[in-house]
């Protein structure tokens, strides 16, 4: 967010070689308190909540068509007369479950949108203007 | 003598002859292309006055802006010539590229691009070095982002060259140099000029430009075959030679163990390495918010998988309507299938028609590889002057000034080296070689940037053994490997230190690269403040407060 009041004429705050920097871009943390204010948030139920909602979707649903794209990979591989066989004219079952997998990316995409316009932002938002406001 | 024999005796040097006639015409569509896109940088230039700006495009880009940029960054040489020659001349093994390149961005979707629009600033390393030891994990980033690229940029001036010999045939060694050059300092002069926001402009235009070259190309293809998929494959199938062959899986991949394992290793890569691509990545960070990071990579879902889509009559419209013998007697790689098969369904060799089109898509491929080179150019000279330069050399002691004009100087460097490299650009596939790109990204950077959003317990070794084991792995077994010695096609066919025997390394180097950041985490004490810093970084990346 430009518009948020962060220092932006330098690069990144300067580093010793072995101090851990505070992060490149943590402009806007404050000195004292921020991290405990941090911390509070992270252990807070609606941001517990917020991160379930987040992971229980994305986590599984990666796993999931990581998963179909290696099968579809190895049947290319193992499999070969079962991809060969006939569906319709010359169209075999290799070319149907390769453009199965443009359908399901497209529908992935759409859904994921669509579940993190209707439950991520409205919480990350929420909890957004509760940190702005207490600074 | 009629032209009938004459045009089946010469073949490919007929097509150079029929270009060289309207070379006029490619000359001068390629340069309204480049003095259009100029004057974009030089506005943009105007308007690119700090850091940000230079960097980031202001973070002023819109999430359908983005996608359209994004798209034009990621549909490349090796997407438009790479794939059409890989499934011109090998069929169904071809189409894995465009299937792995489109599903990978699931990845970028749902794991890393909002978070990373959240918690980084300019580059890849802002992101990795977040709650880490910035000075060595920024060395290793930059150092990971800089080898990624060369990769890549070597895939396009692939393109490149293959391209300028269609034209120019085999006599125009010294006009090649001279495009070459040229090609090196127009994408110079973008990012130099233009920076970030120059730069997304061009990849706007370039993207708008090449979806509608591919879509009249499908039409005319479509139309040859009477709107018939199965007619087109049957057509391209029986001009292979290959029989039913050339639509099933196993052509190229499937003669021997080694081979099914090199595809596997090969699929695996496209899969898991956009989402480790640092000029992907930092396409991010012109947007104002992970909303509408989110929104543009919707959006380049949508493009670039239409346009894989269209691949399909590209690759298997080259195979039916020019077929395999006259496409390797041009590039023995398959690089120059699309612009043949212009010159096809515009009319066949000898015709304006066929002079025009394939003027035009050859046109649409240069402005292809410029504009994807000029990105690349873009994110390894902004993670030099970024993360090498000002972090790590300077200790942060420079100005932005200072900064900005390190990325310049970084970047008139880095085009050099592409033109270097533009002396080994033939007999690989761009495609195959952009595999590699892939490979390493996901080997060297994808468990870092996940490892460093979603586990605490991740630490600085952690970090460096995930980079550079990953990165030290690929590139060592792509240079132990067929592509860069011990065969005909390979880089250097002379000799053999072929001793790794898969020509993509990611079956062996991405769970290397994951494996060994879990190790050297767990081998490594916690980072000091581990618990707060993880928090801070939780609660920025899914929220996005204090975003930049």
């Amino acid at each position: 967010m430009d518009t948020a009041p962060i220092t932006t004429e330098g690069p990144d705050e300067p580093d010793g070689p072995d101090v851990t920097a505070t992060a490149a871009t943590a402009a806007t943390t404050a000195p004292t308190g921020a991290a405990d204010r941090f911390r509070e948030v992270q252990s807070s139920a609606e941001f517990g909540e917020l991160r379930r909602t987040q992971r229980s979707f994305a986590f599984p649903l990666t796993l999931a068509f990581v998963s179909w794209y290696l099968l579809y990979v190895l049947l290319s591989n193992y499999a070969g007369d079962f991809m060969g066989s006939t569906v319709l004219g010359n169209i075999n079952v290799a070319f149907v479950l390769g453009l199965a997998q443009f359908l399901t990316t497209f529908l992935i995409a759409w859904w994921y949108s669509r579940h993190a316009a209707a439950k991520l932002d409205p919480k990350a938002e929420a909890l957004r203007a509760r940190l702005e406001a207490g600074e | 003598m009629t032209s009938v024999p004459s045009a089946l005796h010469t073949g490919i040097p007929l097509a150079a002859g029929a270009a060289s006639e309207h070379r006029t015409l490619i000359i001068t569509l390629f340069s309204v292309f480049v003095a259009a896109t100029l004057a974009i940088t030089v506005w943009a230039g105007r308007q690119t006055k700090d850091a940000t700006d230079f960097y980031a495009g202001g973070r002023s880009f819109t999430g359908f802006q983005n996608g359209l940029a994004i798209s034009g960054d990621y549909m490349s040489a090796a997407s438009f010539l790479g794939i059409a020659g890989a499934i011109a001349l090998y069929g169904y093994d071809g189409f894995l590229y465009s299937i792995g390149f489109l599903v990978a961005w699931l990845v970028a979707l749902l794991l890393v691009a909002e978070p990373l629009r959240n918690s980084g600033r300019f580059t890849m390393a802002d992101a990795l070095a977040y709650r880490l030891k910035q000075r060595p994990v920024r060395t290793a980033a930059g150092t990971s982002t800089i080898v990624v690229s060369i990769f890549y940029l070597l895939a396009q001036m692939i393109g490149a060259g293959a391209l300028v010999a269609l034209l120019l045939g085999a006599s125009g060694e010294g006009s090649r140099r001279w495009i070459i050059g040229l090609v090196g300092l127009v994408m110079v002069l973008y990012v130099t000029i233009g920076g970030m926001k120059g730069t997304t402009w061009v990849q706007i235009v370039k993207a708008v430009l090449l979806i509608l070259g591919t879509l009249l190309i499908t039409v005319l293809v479509l139309n040859k075959v009477g709107w018939n998929v199965s007619t087109l494959l049957g057509r391209a199938a029986e001009e292979s030679g290959k029989g039913k062959a050339f639509l099933e899986p196993g052509l190229q991949y499937g003669k021997d163990g080694t081979t099914k394992l090199n595809f596997i290793s090969l699929g695996l890569a496209l899969v898991l390495g956009t989402a480790g691509l640092p000029h992907i990545l930092i396409r991010f960070y012109t947007v104002p918010t992970a909303k509408a990071a989110r929104k543009s990579v919707n959006w380049a879902i949508g493009i670039i998988g239409a346009f894989y889509l269209m691949t399909i009559a590209l690759g298997f419209g080259a195979a039916a309507l020019v077929g395999s013998k006259s496409i390797t007697a041009s590039d023995p790689s398959g690089n120059t299938a699309a612009p043949l098969l212009a010159q096809e369904v515009g009319g066949g060799a000898g015709s304006t028609g066929g002079a025009v089109l394939l003027a035009v898509i050859s046109a649409v491929a240069f402005a292809t590889i410029l504009a994807v080179v000029a990105g690349l150019t873009l994110a390894s000279s902004a993670s030099f002057a970024h993360d090498l330069w000002a972090n790590v050399i300077r200790k942060g002691k420079t100005s932005e000034k200072e900064e900005v004009l390190t990325a310049k100087c970084a970047a008139v460097v880095i085009g050099a080296v592409a033109i270097a490299l533009s002396i080994f650009a033939h007999r690989l596939n761009a495609a195959a070689v952009v595999a590699l790109a892939f490979a390493v990204a996901a080997s060297a950077n994808l468990p870092t940037i996940l490892y460093s959003l979603f586990w605490k317990r991740f630490t600085t070794r952690g970090a460096l053994w995930s980079i550079y084991g990953g990165l030290i792995s690929s590139v060592g077994l792509v240079i132990f490997s067929p592509v860069v010695s011990g065969s005909e096609k390979a880089l250097f066919p002379g000799m053999s230190f072929d001793y790794f025997p898969l020509g993509n390394p990611g079956l062996v180097s991405i769970p290397l690269g994951f494996l060994l950041g879990w190790i050297g985490s767990l081998l490594s004490e916690p980072e000091p403040d581990a618990d707060a810093k993880y928090a801070e970084l939780e609660v920025r990346s899914l929220t996005g407060h204090g975003a930049h």
